[in-house]
């Protein structure tokens, strides 16, 4: 009998090596801006940008090998992951472009922000490979942790307090039921590893009780951090109480990370179970799409409205899942991605409007901007009727690709109520084309703005356009990863 | 052709570009520039009539390009006989419309030159569009401009107006987009309109689409009873969004029930022929006595653009009847070419009707009927072009409006005697409405002060009226140029549809 040396496996760290990046820039973030007076603070910001930017180059360098496995099966590397990372940087780096003169002028230019925000990133980063129940559960808290504290950043403003002591005790309850589904699903399977737990279920058959309870709460949890109906209370308080730049963040990025959670949740480990979860996905989703739209109508405050337009858009997203099959998942994927995009580019244009004293958050606040600026009014113009899926912007294309799917999957009367509800919604997205082109306006001061904000959301709005009009690389992309 | 440009992407292009040409030429060159824009895409337009060939039903001009791969998506074009003149007509209304809006516009006016220029382009996509997602981004595309330019410059409702127009027009598209996908899936995801002509389809399936199909077409055509947001939108709109409105964008509504209902699904419209034929009778003689009531001129032409649009529909489903009983292909292709003939001059006059409108509106600023009375004293040569058009409104024998008119009455007694007694109700009623409220706003004694001052038309007006006095006139007396070119693609048509398809 040979005496054989247990081998102890070096983990390969090469493979989560945009994460161990970006965890060391940000505690250098946090460390750098502690010796930094106010006025040096925007050596922060750059700072900030820097660690995203060096996030996105090795991701990009990583690109393209085939799917990797590592750290004993709980982390994996592969290409849909990688476009996802990459988006979450460019669309975050945007918004901290976005957040900077806003905070700037309202003295809350801290480095604060900006070290939450990148610790939010990693978890996102860790939510789109992780590969165990354990990984997604630790990238899921570090996300939501760093926006309850981002969402309490203002803490002298009673709004903002309230909402974010509703986003934690919300969240929390949220994370205790997936994690209460995990481990039922852990007491029947035995393993936290999602192929294994795949695999396990594929050998002993899908028809267990304590397995549905499990996907429940699963399902539960993600409905939360999605804010499905009817587990949507949280957001339209949350959107609204917090600052504008913080909403902006939440509203973008983190739909990304939870589409490749419930991706990896739902698809990669419970695919056997999708009998169930079509279910219960197809009445959250319904539900999101009649709840979301109609009550929007009735919103005066644009933050509060696009709370429930993203409610309503999470109704769409989902109809890709419910298609089950790569074709729907990519759907969903594009749709998640073109959604992100839409969203920064509407908070940018409140933040555009809004000054010190004035937030620019109400809908009346929009009124006659065609009259005060042209270009600016054209630019949200593109981004509400992209959200209301319009031609020739590219929310058409993200709504096709989901309606296409969910046709391939015979469920026509599906698509009849996702489009019936796209309607409800194009009225209170034209409803906001309408105050900024028909109406007189009520303010008249000049839109000042820093230049590298007015490019970018200019960048922004065109790329509604651009987008609708070529739509096909994007596409092509969403389709070859899934 | 001119040059080596491909000819129907110039007359998308040309135009949507010089929109924004215009936009950014500011206030003084707008105007110049936009007709300049305007008038070379017109240009351009003409080979397409002077070297199209008559003799086939195939697409010509046709061109092709990959768009989204990822989805066997094609910019794929091409025209037939059908939407040949449609083009020809957008681009020569799209002429006069600048010209309208010279000196009436004051508020903004790049803007609105521009959105009239790319709403050419748009319509022009719309009818030679042969991919049914590009033609579905150009059909959805178009309510863009023309919510703006019905919002920003419209009368005191516009906003009511607009958004009923915008949501209206979308409820009905939608569904054909549900529609569209769901055959492209049947088709092996290839979503070539040509495709889907022969694609078959069950009887069940194919009434299904041919309902979706029916919301999308009726709200634009628009039928009855789908019909309430027109009056409204025509009443806010600017003289030239009325123009553009009737002249063009209710004929898509009629293009598109020739180019995907009827050969998309020919049994489900062979089945549904007597609820298309029942809804265009009531919006004849129904909306003809509508009209007869109306205090404001916009309001009555709207209405009778209805009447006149339910001639049309009229005439494309009649065929069915007609086949089904004289059995026999020349009857049954001039009803069909009575609907084409129909709308083409129909474009015509209800522009002419509605410029006449803004000609006297511009001066009065009002459009109620009993504000006027005695204009022709004041106003001879005006009053003289607005009873010629209101003539060929009325189907005077000599004008457009007759040919159209007698082509489908003459055919609707081969399928069905009360058909054609309630088609030709229209004689009367069309008259009676019409010249009603010529005898109103210009005949009689001068009714008041404002009249009174009254300046007949200036060079501009006139230029505008006669060149569509021009066509009026020439397709009455001589219909062959119009008939001629549609015959081969009409009767491929025909030939298709009676054809089972399951």
């Amino acid at each position: 009998m040979s005496n054989e040396m247990p081998v102890i496996e070096m983990p390969n760290l090469a493979l989560a090596m945009p994460e161990i990046f970006m965890l060391s820039m940000t505690c250098i973030v946090l460390i750098v801006d502690l010796f930094m007076s106010d006025k040096r603070r925007v050596v922060t910001y750059l700072l900030a940008q820097l660690s995203l930017l060096g996030a996105i180059l090795i991701t990009y360098n990583q690109l393209g090998a085939d799917s990797v496995k590592g750290f004993s099966g709980s982390f994996v590397r592969d290409s849909m992951g990688d476009i996802l990372k990459i988006f979450i940087y460019v669309i975050t780096s945007v918004v901290f472009l976005y957040a900077r003169p806003y905070l700037q002028a309202r003295n809350m230019f801290k480095g604060e922000y900006y070290a939450l925000g990148l610790f939010g990133v990693l978890g996102m980063m860790i939510m789109v490979s992780a590969h165990s129940f354990l990984t997604i559960y630790l990238g899921l808290e570090l996300l939501s942790l760093s926006l309850y504290a981002m969402v309490a950043l203002n803490r002298d403003s009673e709004v903002s307090t309230e909402a974010a002591m509703k986003y934690f005790v919300l969240g929390a309850i949220a994370s205790g039921m997936l994690l209460y589904g995990m481990s039922m699903i852990y007491g029947i399977t035995g393993s936290l590893i999602i192929p294994e737990i795949s695999a396990y279920i594929s050998a002993n058959g899908a028809d267990n009780i304590i397995l549905s309870f499990g996907l429940v709460f699963i399902v539960v949890g993600l409905a939360f951090k999605f804010g499905a109906v009817p587990f949507h209370m949280w957001v339209p308080d949350i959107y609204h109480g917090a600052q504008t730049p913080v909403t902006l963040y939440i509203g973008a990025a983190p739909k990304i990370a939870a589409f490749a959670m419930t991706l990896r949740l739902l698809v990669d480990g419970l695919e056997s179970l999708h009998v169930d979860w079509q279910q219960m996905l197809m009445m959250l989703s319904v539900l999101s799409l009649a709840v979301g739209n109609i009550i929007a109508i009735a919103q005066t405050n644009i933050k509060r409205m696009l709370a429930y337009s993203t409610i309503s858009h999470v109704g769409f997203l989902l109809l890709g899942f419910i298609a089950a099959g790569p074709d729907g998942y990519s759907a969903s994927m594009f749709y998640v991605l073109v959604y992100a995009l839409t969203s920064t580019g509407a908070f940018g244009m409140i933040i555009l409007l809004s000054r010190a004293g004035f937030e620019s958050d109400s809908l009346d606040d929009f009124k006659g901007l065609n009259e005060r600026s042209k270009w600016y009014a054209f630019m949200m113009l593109l981004i509400m009727f992209s959200m209301a899926g319009v031609p020739p912007t590219v929310g058409f294309f993200a709504k096709l690709w989901v309606l296409e799917a969910v046709l391939n999957a015979d469920m026509a009367w599906l698509a009849t109520v996702a489009v019936l509800f796209s309607v409800v919604g194009a009225f209170y997205y034209i409803r906001i084309v309408k105050l900024m082109y028909f109406d007189k306006p009520v303010e008249n001061a000049q839109i000042v703005a820093d230049i590298d904000l007015k490019v970018v959301v200019s960048a922004n709005g065109v790329l509604m356009l651009l987008l609708g009009i070529f739509p096909g690389t994007l596409m092509s992309i969403c389709q070859a990863v899934i | 052709m001119l040059f080596d440009l491909p000819l129907l992407s110039t007359l998308i292009w040309l135009p949507i570009i010089g929109g924004c040409l215009v936009l950014v030429a500011g206030e003084k060159w707008a105007r110049p520039l936009s007709l300049a824009v305007a008038v070379l895409t017109f240009i351009f337009s003409i080979p397409l009539y002077t070297q199209f060939d008559v003799n086939t039903a195939a697409m010509q001009y046709g061109e092709l390009k990959s768009w989204i791969p990822a989805f066997n998506i094609y910019y794929q074009l091409g025209v037939d006989g059908i939407s040949m003149p449609l083009i020809i007509l957008t681009t020569f209304t799209t002429v006069l419309v600048v010209l309208s809006a010279w000196e009436v516009i004051k508020k903004k006016p790049e803007q609105y030159l521009a959105a009239f220029l790319i709403m050419e382009g748009i319509m022009v996509g719309v009818f030679c569009a042969l991919d049914a997602i590009l033609f579905y981004v150009f059909w959805e595309a178009m309510l863009i401009p023309m919510f703006l330019i019905i919002g920003i410059w419209g009368g005191p409702r516009r906003v009511y107006a607009t958004i009923k127009f915008f949501l209206y027009t979308f409820l009905g598209s939608v569904l054909m987009l549900v529609a569209l996908i769901y055959m492209s899936i049947k088709a092996d995801g290839s979503f070539s309109i040509l495709g889907f002509h022969s694609l078959p389809l069950s009887l069940e399936e194919q009434l299904y689409i041919f309902v979706a199909f029916l919301l999308a077409f009726a709200v634009k055509v628009p039928m009855w009873p789908v019909h309430t947001w027109l009056p409204d939108a025509h009443v806010e709109a600017p003289t030239g969004g009325s123009v553009i409105l009737a002249a063009i964008m209710l004929k898509i509504g009629g293009y598109g029930f020739l180019r995907f209902s009827m050969p998309i699904t020919p049994d489900a419209s062979s089945e549904l022929d007597w609820l298309i034929i029942l809804m265009s009778l009531v919006a004849v003689v129904y909306i003809g006595f509508v009209a007869l009531v109306q205090n404001d001129m916009k309001k009555l032409i709207a209405y009778s653009s209805i009447a006149h649009m339910g001639f049309a529909t009229l005439g494309f489903f009649l065929v069915f009847s007609i086949i089904d009983n004289t059995g026999s292909w020349r009857d049954a292709a001039l009803g069909m070419e009575g609907g084409l003939v129909q709308m083409i001059s129909h474009g015509f006059i209800s522009a002419a009707m509605f410029l006449c409108v803004g000609v006297i509106y511009d001066r009065m600023h009002t459009r109620n009927i009993s504000d006027y009375g005695g204009v022709v004293n004041t106003m001879p040569i005006f009053a003289a072009f607005m009873v010629f058009f209101s003539m060929a409104n009325a189907g005077l024998p000599g004008t457009s409006g007759f040919v159209g008119e007698f082509m489908v009455i003459l055919n609707s007694f081969k399928a069905n005697f009360w058909i054609a007694f309630l088609a030709a109700t229209t004689l009367i009623l069309g008259a009676a409405y019409t010249l009603w409220m010529v005898k109103r706003v210009l005949y009689g004694e001068v009714a008041n002060d404002n009249v009174a001052q009254l300046t007949d038309l200036n060079a501009r007006e006139f230029v505008i009226l006669g060149l569509l006095a021009i066509p009026v006139l020439f397709f009455g007396l001589y219909p062959a140029p119009l008939t001629e070119v549609m015959h081969s693609s009409v009767e491929h048509l025909l030939q298709h549809v009676s054809v089972q398809k399951y």
